[in-house]
């Protein structure tokens, strides 16, 4: 049955626009439900228990714990320093440059005052990478 | 020498501009101008140079006089590392940038320098456009002065940072500078097109190397960079979806796409707006990438300094950006399709999808990687898409992908016949099928419906691929004679565009069956042992044989070893380790400075053909830590002599003293104190092997993974071959004008249509039209050649293309 190519290239360009709107859609939707909150500490500290958040913090000098069997706990402040702190368990692989001065991201949740990570989601940033000042 | 540097440096940025200048004078074909431009270009290249050789020069030196030495060596830095140290500074980045960049133009205007009279003027200023831009960044910007100078020097700078000390951090950023930079060139001669309304497949024949070029740089940095986090960094991962990965792999894709929309541009005159804007996409995302790494605007493993140039790429990018949409408006008349698609199963049509998937794959990636300033727009909240997300919209894509390159280089151009369409297709059908069906008898692929579809579809692909091969080393042979092997490479050195590609498609497919088995099939297990202990991974049995401990002056490495036992039967051993490095500059002093630098995990990984079993260690430091303090402390009160001291402590300690009030002595003070920490370092080390605490260790194993950078490399080298010069360019004979050019393009399309003829995928009807209208016109260039009057004179015959039978 041969089809006016006129109506085919019109019938082919709705199709893929409607394709397209349908991706955009979806990604749209999407993105928005599984995206998690970005908080710094002191936006965290009194925060909503049991909600998830990815929190980027400094880990503050000299506060890292780490207790054998029950990972390990430290503080964080906000990138840009502050004095309120907030104190966090973590259980799961550390990355190697991990210490204290060290910005992180950390996904998970506030129970009773601390942030407690999700396992393997503790990101420490690459040190010395376009930084103009060395923190060694 | 600083200053010497400054001056160079200087000298560049006006030459850039004047060459830009000049060229856009000589805009009405003024040979001198253009001939001065190009020179300044040349010029320019030189100058930059001159830059990069006098910090490596500084850097080989340690010249801490300059600051980026100072900030990124130490004298204690490997000489490797002390080269590469440049481009791990803001400032040497940039230099970088502009040292690639005028590499580029130089080359791109050498090999046009007969040729495009009217579009290389543009194109000049183009690329001198941002050759300014960049050379004005670090002369004018605060911050990023290359050649920013101390006074006095520092003895010895800081030190590159040991994570970074690895061979591949030493290529992959010049690698994906190279990959970004190189673009620059496409992208000017496509502007200059534009803006001239020249708009046939002239700038893309003279600027299709460098874009190949570009997007092999670019690839080969993305796979070093995957390498290395696999290897060194203790998690077990190459791929996070961060900013900076994804920043690096946009361009990648969209140059992808525009590799093979220009092949349909080239051969029917089709997609020109289409590409046109996928350069300008290519180009923008490439200097994207270079502003996200120097930005702080997005949430990084990589953590940027807050730089001051991110603005000024932003209005770089901004202006690109306007103005290339701008010209291309403004010529959407001349860029009108020459043809229109005649049917959808046609190989260009196919092109046309694969185009629309990679395009789709860049903006889902592209809204993912931006989502927290989207969403910080709409919500006021910054919120971020975590690595599933990316996986669930990039997995299906990438598939499809799969698919559609092994249905393209099956089908011919403009269109296929049914007949021809059952005979290529059957037996890559039947491959996928009994692969498939293999596979879900035989393994738990069916465990994963999105790896199994990527199996069968890489199957049918493959198949395909193997299948072009043959049949037209075939058809060569029938046409040739000689052997298999031999018809094989003459058809592969003959054909090297085609047959290239076709190897970077099977090296990108090998690639993603290992992303797709490693990502679907791993097993991953964190476990603490104590040595003498064993645990079982997938059938395997793994001991934790012993620890191991080395101490130097500046790391304590802890090891373990580990053995590898399959079915009662040791089948090998493996050694991960972790180094504590101390800070620079305290490579004498107390023994708990070990624990004050970075830390970096040597992995122990037993690759293999099947499967990578990949083991990270993390010793517990707790013992030995205390021990470091322990001994610190000791040391203190040994020097301060306080009573039951030995009597070496009370030496030191009055040494020491002497020394503070005797600048003399202090060199003699500080050898003593090394030799003695050194001493008590190795005995705090060798407490840790007595004490054999337990070490978590990371165990992953990764099915098929080895396969990722052997594809890479198949792909790479697939990409060297199409990019090759043929014999003729080889002995000199070089296209000179654009005639002749439109002329060999037109020769290859018939020699590929007589391929595809030989080989079974055009009827004998199908290829007769094609042929006929080919030569139609291949007869047309040479009638208005003659036109010009620069012909070879009138009523000769065109010269035949050169065929299958000559070789």
């Amino acid at each position: 049955m041969p089809v006016d190519p006129q109506r085919k290239r019109k019938i082919r360009l709705v199709v893929a626009l409607s394709t397209a709107v349908l991706l955009a859609v979806a990604l749209i939707y999407t993105s928005f439900s599984a995206s998690t909150e970005a908080k710094e500490p002191s936006q965290l500290i009194g925060a909503t228990p049991g909600t998830s958040y990815e929190m980027t913090g400094r880990v503050v000098k000299g506060s890292i714990r780490r207790d054998g069997e029950e990972g390990m706990t430290f503080r964080v402040v906000d990138r840009d320093g502050g004095s309120k702190s907030l104190p966090v368990s973590y259980d799961g692989t550390v990355p190697d440059p991990f210490r204290g001065g060290r910005e992180i991201i950390l996904t998970g949740s506030v129970q009773s005052g601390t942030f407690v990570g999700e396992p393997d989601t503790l990101i420490t940033k690459c040190p010395s990478k376009f930084t103009t000042k060395s923190d060694a | 020498m600083p200053s010497l540097g400054s001056a160079l440096l200087a000298l560049a940025f006006f030459t850039a501009i004047f060459a830009g200048i000049v060229a856009i004078l000589g805009r009405n074909g003024d040979e001198r101008r253009l001939r001065i431009s190009r020179r300044a270009v040349y010029a320019f290249c030189a100058l930059v140079t001159g830059c990069v050789v006098i910090i490596e020069i500084a850097f080989a030196g340690n010249d801490f006089s300059f600051s980026v030495v100072a900030e990124h060596s130490s004298i204690e830095t490997p000489a490797g590392y002390k080269l590469a140290a440049m481009w791990s500074s803001q400032e040497g980045s940039l230099l970088l940038w502009a040292w690639v960049l005028s590499i580029a133009a130089a080359a791109a205007l050498y090999a046009t320098r007969n040729k495009l009279r009217q579009i290389v003027p543009w194109a000049t200023a183009v690329m001198m456009g941002v050759a300014t831009f960049f050379t004005g960044l670090m002369l004018f910007a605060p911050g990023v002065d290359p050649f920013a100078s101390l006074s006095p020097a520092p003895v010895n700078g800081v030190g590159l940072n040991p994570l970074l000390q690895h061979p591949s951090m030493m290529i992959h950023p010049p690698m994906l500078y190279s990959g970004y930079v190189a673009f620059t060139v496409p992208f000017a001669f496509a502007i200059g097109a534009l803006v001239t309304r020249s708009l046939d497949a002239e700038w893309i024949r003279a600027t299709r190397r460098f874009a190949l070029i570009a997007w092999a740089f670019l690839g080969f940095g993305l796979l070093l960079g995957a390498r290395w986090s696999y290897t060194e960094l203790g998690w077990g991962g190459y791929w996070a979806w961060d900013p900076v990965e994804n920043a690096a792999l946009m361009p990648w894709l969209l140059g992808t796409a525009f590799l093979h929309s220009i092949m349909v541009q080239e051969k029917r005159g089709m997609l020109k707006v289409w590409n046109a804007s996928l350069i300008v996409g290519v180009f923008s995302m490439a200097l994207l990438g270079t502003f996200l790494v120097r930005s702080g605007v997005l949430q990084s493993i990589h953590a940027f300094g807050d730089s001051t140039v991110g603005p000024y790429i932003l209005g770089l990018i901004g202006v690109v950006l306007v103005g290339s949409t701008a010209l291309i408006v403004s010529r959407l008349d001349d860029l009108r399709s020459e043809k229109r698609i005649d049917s959808l199963a046609s190989r260009e049509s196919v092109f046309l999808v694969n185009n629309l998937l990679l395009v789709g794959l860049t903006v889902v990636i592209f809204w993912g990687t931006f989502f927290p300033l989207i969403s910080e727009l709409f919500t006021g909240e910054k919120a971020s898409l975590a690595a599933p997300w990316f996986d669930e919209y990039t997995t299906p894509l990438a598939i499809l992908l799969v698919l559609f390159t092994g249905v393209g280089p099956l089908l011919a151009w403009r269109r296929v016949s049914w007949a021809s369409a059952r005979r290529v297709f059957r037996i890559p059908l039947a491959v996928a099928a009994v692969v498939t069906l293999g596979l879900v008898v035989l393994t738990d692929a069916a465990d994963s419906l999105w790896a199994l579809a990527l199996f069968s579809f890489s199957a049918f692909a493959l198949t395909g691929l193997t299948q072009e091969f043959w049949t037209g080393a075939r058809a060569r042979q029938q046409l040739s004679g000689g052997s298999t092997t031999a018809a094989m490479a003459g058809l592969v050195s003959r054909n090297r565009r085609r047959y290239g590609g076709y190897i970077v498609h099977a090296g990108i497919i090998v690639l993603l069956i290992g992303i797709a088995a490693s990502s679907s099939f791993q097993t991953r297990r964190d476990v603490e042992l104590r040595p003498g202990q064993s645990t079982v991974v997938d059938g395997r049995k793994i001991t934790y044989e012993k620890p191991t401990v080395a101490v130097d002056d500046q790391k304590i490495t802890i090891g373990a070893v580990l053995r590898v036992e399959e079915d009662n039967e040791v089948v090998g051993y493996v050694r991960p380790s972790r180094q504590f490095h101390r800070p620079t500059g305290q490579e004498a002093g107390l023994i708990s400075t070990y624990f004050a630098g970075e830390a970096t995990s040597e992995v122990g990984l037993r690759a293999g053909f099947d499967s990578d079993l990949w083991i990270a260690e993390e010793p517990d430091l707790g013992g030995l830590q205390g021990d470091a303090r322990a001994a610190d402390e000791g040391f203190e009160a040994c020097i301060e002599g306080g009573p039951g001291t030995p009597p070496q402590c009370k030496a030191l300690g009055a040494l020491m003293r002497a020394a503070a009030a005797n600048p003399r002595l202090q060199a003699q003070a500080l050898e003593q104190i090394s030799r003695l920490q050194g001493l008590t370092a190795e005995r705090v080390a060798r407490g840790y092997l007595q004490d054999s605490p337990p070490a978590t260790f990371r165990i992953i194993i990764d099915p098929l993974v080895t396969w990722m950078w052997i594809g890479g490399l198949i792909a790479l080298a697939g990409a060297l071959i199409a990019l090759w010069p043929s014999r003729g360019r080889r002995r000199g004979a070089l296209v000179r004008t654009e005639a002749d050019a439109r002329k060999e393009a037109k020769y290859r399309e018939i020699r590929d249509a007589e391929l595809d003829h030989a080989a079974g995928k055009l009827s004998d009807e199908d290829f007769a039209a094609l042929d006929a209208e080919l030569r139609r016109e291949a007869l047309e260039i040479l009638d208005r050649e003659d036109g010009n009057g620069n012909g070879n004179g009138n009523g000769v015959h065109p010269r035949e293309p050169e065929k299958l039978t000559r070789s």
